[in-house]
């Protein structure tokens, strides 16, 4: 089967590759119909995740259909069309009875502080992911949800990863009706950040990024208001005369450590890696947050340290709240949502490319070429 | 800049996931449902491993599933065994990792040529596109790339000349000149 192929920071290409096969009783295989490029992957991409190793292939968000089941298999049948949360989770362990399925217990060997995702490097637990032909599909009664016939598989696909996480973001934002939300980053997770806080009762939505076409995109799908952080000369400042100059109530990191607006940070974290990417985004939502209120952070950092106003979050008393999407706590809501035209997630993808061009899709996302919002591959055998 | 205050009203499902009692602490709401904790569920059966896992030393036994992309080998996999030994709050776990991922860009290079292969590197770093899409910034890289190897090249031919400088004097018989002090020929 083809299948992308990691080869170094910047450097993917397809190749072939042994087909997947079961591993587990509770393993499937789904052949892909679609496949998204997550902005976390470009961490991947950027080489900032430890322990990614060459020749494996990444993608945790994607849908497709059921080829082959387990023998323990008993909710999903073959030719199933489904789609997978991004996590690993077995429904059994201490965690996965709490709904937090980011944090199986089951899934990940290499390491404790994270489940295991779907082709995110062995630091997430060393699985080949979904941007291939097939994929090997663990614990496939617990998170493959069939997707409803009147659903658009382009919408299924953004239920992997993208809709729930900036779902969530806004939900730990514990956002009151009325509240002003801060988010950081338009990109396709900010979005639906912004998007959500609406849902919740915001009262008012601010999206900050570094590029125009996002921010104008995030005006229109989000109906936020939007400010290039290049216009910008202090952010908490700035953010503090937008909130009668008490803070806003929730902060959204939606960006990661592959911010932008901080030579000191992009120095130790973007390019030195020693910190665990640029934390400028956490920086300016910890300072911008008024007293008393919440950071809400889903942007992905690596497993090391950063620099970040800790004492700040102390005399300020912020409450920080963070994880992993747990996709499959939230997917009935989310489908919900979908059907009753709250959300519409489709809207965001700009680009679809074959599996065969992923390298040119890695490189159009990472360097936000061509207007590109999210882009999509389409595996040869869908 | 965008300054518009949106009417909430126009805004599809405005406020119908507002919840009073979503608190910092929800992830812990359904803890007390649980009969008992720490490691008791009924665990998943075990995935025996065909390849070699390394597993963090803060897990006291392997998760039932395991992911079996690209195991260890070659020198980046003598580091990595090295970091699996340290754990996950050690700051070395992680420098060996990287450190080990760099390594193993070198070695991806060399299988690939090991087989035949000649990696084409300006198509896996996606350039067709940025020729496509951004050919003002490509030719603007080139032309950075360009300047600095002729720079570079410019340096280094003039280091060689400067070094055979003496070389020729004392080829053609004469004094070898080092700073103030004069050497007679012998």
């Amino acid at each position: 089967m083809l299948a992308m192929n990691y080869r170094g920071p910047y450097r993917v290409r397809v190749e072939e590759k042994p087909m997947p096969v079961i591993l587990h009783p509770e393993d499937a295989i789904v052949r892909v119909t679609r496949s998204c490029i997550c902005g976390s992957d470009l961490h991947l991409y950027h080489g900032m995740v430890p322990d990614t190793r060459v020749g494996m292939t990444f993608g945790h968000e994607f849908c497709g259909v059921v080829e082959q089941v387990g023998p323990e298999v008993r909710n999903l049948k073959v030719g199933d069309h489904v789609l997978v949360p991004f996590n690993i989770a077995c429904g059994k362990c201490h965690f996965c009875q709490q709904g937090l399925f980011g944090n199986c217990h089951e899934a990940n060997a290499q390491a404790t502080a994270v489940g295991g995702i779907y082709g995110y490097s062995h630091t997430a637990g060393g699985y080949d992911g979904g941007q291939a032909q097939y994929v090997r599909v663990p614990y496939a009664d617990v998170g493959p949800t069939v997707i409803p016939d009147w659903m658009d598989p382009d919408d299924a696909v953004l239920l992997t990863d993208v809709v729930p996480t900036g779902y969530q973001a806004a939900e730990m934002g514990g956002i009151k009706r009325g509240d002003t939300v801060v988010v950081f980053g338009a990109g396709p997770v900010g979005l639906m950040a912004a998007k959500s806080a609406w849902l919740f009762g915001a009262g008012r939505v601010i999206v900050i990024d570094s590029q125009d076409y996002r921010l104008e995109f995030a005006r229109v799908f989000a109906h936020a208001e939007v400010y290039n952080l290049r216009e910008i000369d202090d952010m908490a400042v700035f953010l503090k005369k937008q909130t009668d100059s008490l803070g806003a109530d929730v902060c959204i990191d939606a960006v990661g450590g592959d911010a932008v607006g901080n030579g000191l940070q992009w120095l130790l974290g973007t390019k030195l890696k020693l910190e665990a990417g640029n934390a400028i985004a956490l920086h300016w939502a910890i300072n911008s947050v008024k007293k008393g209120g919440i950071v809400s952070i889903v942007g992905v950092y690596g497993p090391t340290g950063n620099i970040i106003p800790i004492g700040n979050v102390v005399n300020k008393g912020i409450t920080i709240r963070a994880n992993q999407a747990s996709v499959k706590r939230l997917l009935p809501r989310l489908i919900e949502h979908i059907r009753l035209g709250h959300i519409n997630p489709k809207a965001m993808i700009t680009h679809r490319v074959p599996l065969e061009d992923v390298a040119d899709a890695y490189h159009i996302f990472s360097s936000k070429l061509d207007g590109c919002i999210k882009p999509v591959l389409i595996p040869n055998a869908a | 800049m965008s300054k518009a205050i949106v009417d909430t009203a126009s805004i599809p499902g405005w406020g119908v996931d507002a919840d009073p009692d979503n608190d910092p602490t929800y992830p812990m709401r359904h803890i007390e449902n649980q009969q008992s904790r720490g490691l008791t569920w009924d665990r998943p059966a075990q995935q025996r491993p065909d390849v070699e896992i390394l597993q963090s030393i803060e897990h006291n036994r392997l998760p039932a599933v395991i992911g079996t992309s690209t195991p260890p080998a070659g020198l980046s996999g003598a580091i990595r065994r090295s970091a699996f030994r340290r754990s996950e709050s050690d700051w070395w776990h992680w420098l060996l990792l990287m450190g080990a991922d760099r390594l193993n860009v070198v070695e991806g290079v060399v299988q690939d040529l090991a087989r035949g292969k000649v990696p084409n590197v300006p198509a896996e770093l996606g350039w067709r596109s940025e020729l496509r899409h951004n050919p003002a910034g490509m030719a603007k890289k080139a032309g950075v790339v360009v300047a600095l190897g002729a720079a570079l090249f410019a340096w280094s031919r003039q280091g060689r000349s400067g070094r055979a400088k003496p070389h020729a004097r004392e080829g053609a018989g004469e004094h070898r000149d080092h700073g103030d002090v004069t050497f007679p020929r012998y």
